[in-house]
C-alpha cells in the first residue's frame, strides 16, 4: 500500500526535510485561503498587496487588523491542539486520548463561564481559563499519584471522572445563567476564534514545547511500546511520563486560552499522520503541530464564510470536518488490517 | 567479579512471600534455568533482579554496581530482559522495532545511521525475520512477535540477559534454534544468562546451572547435573515424573 511507506527510511534519508518544506508550503496556502475568504470576499492578489505593505485600502486593513492576527492565532492553536493530543496518546497509551480527557478543558470552562457570569470580559476570560486548566491540571496529577503508582490506566480514570465533575458544574453554570449571557457562553464552549488575537506567549509555549519533545522523540517511541520495554532500553520512564503530562497540560491550557475548547483536532491529526508517515514520533510530533495548523485555520475559513456574515464556532466545523475524516480513517486501518 | 549479585534479598508481591533473605551470584559464562510451578514468583523474582520492582529489603548489584546507582541507560547496555508479552498499541514497523534496541547506544540527539540499521537487519536475518522489516507488528503472529522481540534484544547486545519464558509462542524448531542463538550471543560477550522456562529439558540441555524455586523457603540452585535430580523435580512440581536417558543424556516426562 503507497500510504504506509517505511517511516524509518524518512527520518533517516532527510526525508523529513523534504516532508516538511512541503508542509509549511501547505500552511502557507492554507493561511492565504482563510485571509481572501470570510463576510466579503478578497481576491489573492489584494492579499498579497496588503502583506507585502502599502495598500491602505478597506480590504488592507481587514486582512492585517482583523483577519491575521485571528488565522495566525488558529494556526497556533490547531497547532497546540495537536502535539497536545499527540503527547496525550503516548502518555496514556490510549490511541482515544485527546488533550481534553483527562480535564484540563473542563476546568478551564468553568473557570472561564464564572468569569463571564461576573461580569469579567476580555483578557479576564483568557486568564481565568488559564487558571482553571492548571487547577484541574495539579487536581489530576495530585489524585493520581497519591500511592505512588502512576500508571497509565490510573491516570486516565482519574482525569475522566474529574472531567465529568467539570462537565456537571458546567451544566450547572449554564442552567443558573441569565439567557443574555447563554450565547456567548455556548459559543466559547464550542470553541472559537473570535476573541483570539496573536500572542507571542502561545507562540512561545508551542515552540518550546515541540523543542522539548523532540528532544525526547525517540523516547517517546520506546514509551509506545509500554512503560516496561521503554525502561529495560534505558528510558526513564516516570520522569519522562511527568515532562509529557505537563508539557501537553500546558499546551492544551494554552489553545483553551485563546479559543475555548475546539474539538477533534487533538484527536484525528495525530493519527492521521500516523496512517501517512508512520509512527516515529521525531516526524509525527512536527508534522502533526503543521497539519493541525492548517486544518484549523482551514475551519475557521469556512466558519466564516459558510452562513456570512453571520459566523459558526469553528468548533463545529472542526467536528465536521473531523468525524467524517475519523471515520474514515478507521475503516483504513481495519481494511489494512485485513 | 559477579554479573549478578543478590544479598538478604526479601520479595513480596500482593501479600505473597516470593523470597526470603535469598543470596545468590550469576558469573560471566554461566546459564541459569528457572523452573517453578504456576504463581511461584519466578517472573516477579526476574523483575526485582532486573530492578523493575522493589525488594521488601536486600541489596541487589549488577557488574558491582548497586542496582540504584545505576543510570537506566547505562544499565541498559549491560542488561537486557524479554518480559513474557510485548505490547502494540500504536502501529509500528518490524525494523523500527528491531531498531529500538540501539536506544542505549545513542546519544540524546542521535540519529540512527546505517551501521545501527545494519545491526537490527543482521538481528532480523538471525530469528529468519528479514523479509518481514517493512511489515506492522500488528500484522505478525505470536510466534512472529516473539522471534522480534529477542531480534530486539539481539541489537541490545547486553551482558546480563533476563529471559522470562523466551520459548513462549515458539514452535519446535524455533524453540530449538533461538535458545541456540541466544546462547551463542551470551558467550560472544562472555556475559551470564537467566531464563524462566517451562520445559525442564531444555534447561538440562542449554544451562549449566538450575534454580527450582519449590516456595519462597526452598529455591535450589547449583550446576544442573547437582540441582536437577528426579527426587528435586517431583517435589518442585508436586507431580511424579519419570527419567529416560538416550545417546547419555537424560530427559525427564510427566508420568
Amino acid at each position: 500500500m503507497p500510504l504506509f511507506r517505511q517511516t524509518y527510511s524518512r527520518v533517516l534519508s532527510g526525508q523529513v526535510l523534504l516532508i516538511l518544506f512541503c508542509l509549511s508550503g501547505l500552511s502557507f496556502l492554507s493561511i492565504l485561503f482563510s485571509l481572501s475568504v470570510g463576510s466579503i470576499d478578497i481576491d489573492l492578489s489584494q492579499v498579497f498587496a496588503a502583506l507585502l505593505g502599502g495598500a491602505q485600502t478597506m480590504e488592507a486593513k481587514v486582512i492585517l487588523e482583523l483577519r491575521l492576527p485571528r488565522i495566525l492565532s488558529g494556526f497556533i492553536v490547531g497547532g497546540l491542539l495537536a502535539l497536545a493530543g499527540a503527547l496525550m496518546q503516548v502518555l496514556l497509551r490510549n490511541p482515544l486520548a485527546e488533550p481534553y480527557v483527562l480535564g484540563v478543558s473542563g476546568g478551564a470552562s468553568v473557570f472561564a463561564l464564572t468569569a463571564m457570569i461576573a461580569g469579567l470580559s476580555g483578557v479576564w476570560i483568557n486568564l481565568g481559563a488559564f487558571a482553571g486548566a492548571f487547577v484541574s491540571i495539579l487536581l489530576v496529577f495530585g489524585l493520581s499519584r497519591i500511592g505512588g503508582s502512576w500508571n497509565p490506566m490510573r491516570v486516565l480514570l482519574t482525569g475522566v471522572v474529574v472531567a465529568a465533575g467539570w462537565g456537571a458544574l458546567i451544566s450547572f453554570i449554564l442552567a443558573i445563567s441569565p439567557a443574555t449571557k447563554l450565547h456567548s457562553m455556548l459559543f466559547w464552549l464550542m470553541g472559537v476564534l473570535g476573541y483570539a488575537r496573536y500572542s507571542h506567549f502561545a507562540l512561545a509555549v508551542l515552540l518550546m514545547a515541540l523543542a522539548i519533545s523532540m528532544s525526547i522523540a525517540r523516547s517517546l517511541n520506546l514509551l509506545a511500546n509500554g512503560d516496561q520495554q521503554a525502561m529495560a532500553l534505558g528510558v526513564s520512564v516516570n520522569q519522562l511520563r511527568y515532562l509529557i503530562y505537563f508539557l501537553a497540560s500546558l499546551l492544551t491550557a494554552t489553545a483553551v486560552m485563546q479559543a475555548g475548547s475546539i474539538g477533534f483536532i487533538g484527536l484525528i491529526i495525530p493519527h492521521l499522520v500516523r496512517l501517512l508517515f508512520g509512527s516515529d514520533h521525531r516526524l509525527l510530533l512536527p508534522v502533526s503541530v503543521l497539519l493541525g495548523g492548517c486544518l484549523l485555520v482551514i475551519a475557521d475559513g469556512l466558519a466564516r464564510t459558510l452562513i456570512a456574515p453571520q459566523q459558526l464556532p469553528v468548533g463545529v466545523l472542526t467536528a465536521m470536518i473531523g468525524v467524517p475524516l475519523f471515520l474514515v480513517l478507521l475503516q483504513t486501518i481495519v481494511i489494512r488490517q485485513k | 567479579m559477579a554479573l549478578l549479585t543478590s544479598k538478604s534479598l526479601t520479595v513480596t508481591i500482593a501479600g505473597k512471600r516470593i523470597c526470603e533473605n535469598f543470596d545468590f551470584q550469576l558469573e560471566r559464562g554461566q546459564y541459569w534455568g528457572v523452573l517453578g510451578g504456576n504463581g511461584v514468583g519466578k517472573t516477579t523474582l526476574l523483575l526485582t533482579l532486573a530492578g523493575f520492582r522493589q525488594p521488601d529489603q536486600g541489596d541487589i548489584s549488577i557488574d558491582g554496581i548497586n542496582l540504584t546507582q545505576w543510570r537506566r541507560k547505562a544499565l541498559a547496555r549491560k542488561l537486557g530482559i524479554l518480559f513474557q508479552d510485548s505490547l502494540d498499541t500504536f502501529p509500528a514497523l518490524v525494523i523500527e522495532t528491531a531498531l529500538t534496541g540501539r536506544h542505549p547506544y545513542l546519544p540524546f540527539w542521535g540519529i540512527e545511521d546505517k551501521h545501527d540499521i545494519d545491526i537490527a537487519q543482521q538481528a532480523l536475518l538471525d530469528v529468519s525475520m528479514q523479509t518481514m522489516a517493512t511489515r506492522q507488528v500488528n500484522t505478525l503472529s505470536g510466534g512472529e512477535r516473539r522471534r522480534l522481540a529477542i531480534a530486539t534484544l539481539f541489537v541490545q547486545n547486553p551482558l546480563l540477559w533476563l529471559l522470562d519464558e523466551p520459548t513462549n509462542h515458539l514452535d519446535l524448531h524455533h524453540q530449538i534454534s533461538l535458545l541456540q542463538l541466544i546462547i551463542e550471543r551470551v558467550d560472544a560477550v562472555n556475559g551470564g544468562l537467566f531464563m524462566v522456562l517451562h520445559d525442564i529439558n531444555l534447561v538440562t540441555r542449554f544451562c549449566t546451572h538450575a534454580m527450582l524455586i519449590i516456595d519462597h523457603e526452598s529455591i535450589l540452585c547449583g550446576p544442573v547435573e547437582e540441582v536437577m535430580t528426579l527426587e528435586n523435580l517431583q517435589s518442585l512440581y508436586q507431580h511424579p515424573i519419570k527419567e529416560l536417558e538416550s545417546d547419555g543424556i537424560k530427559y525427564f516426562f510427566p508420568e
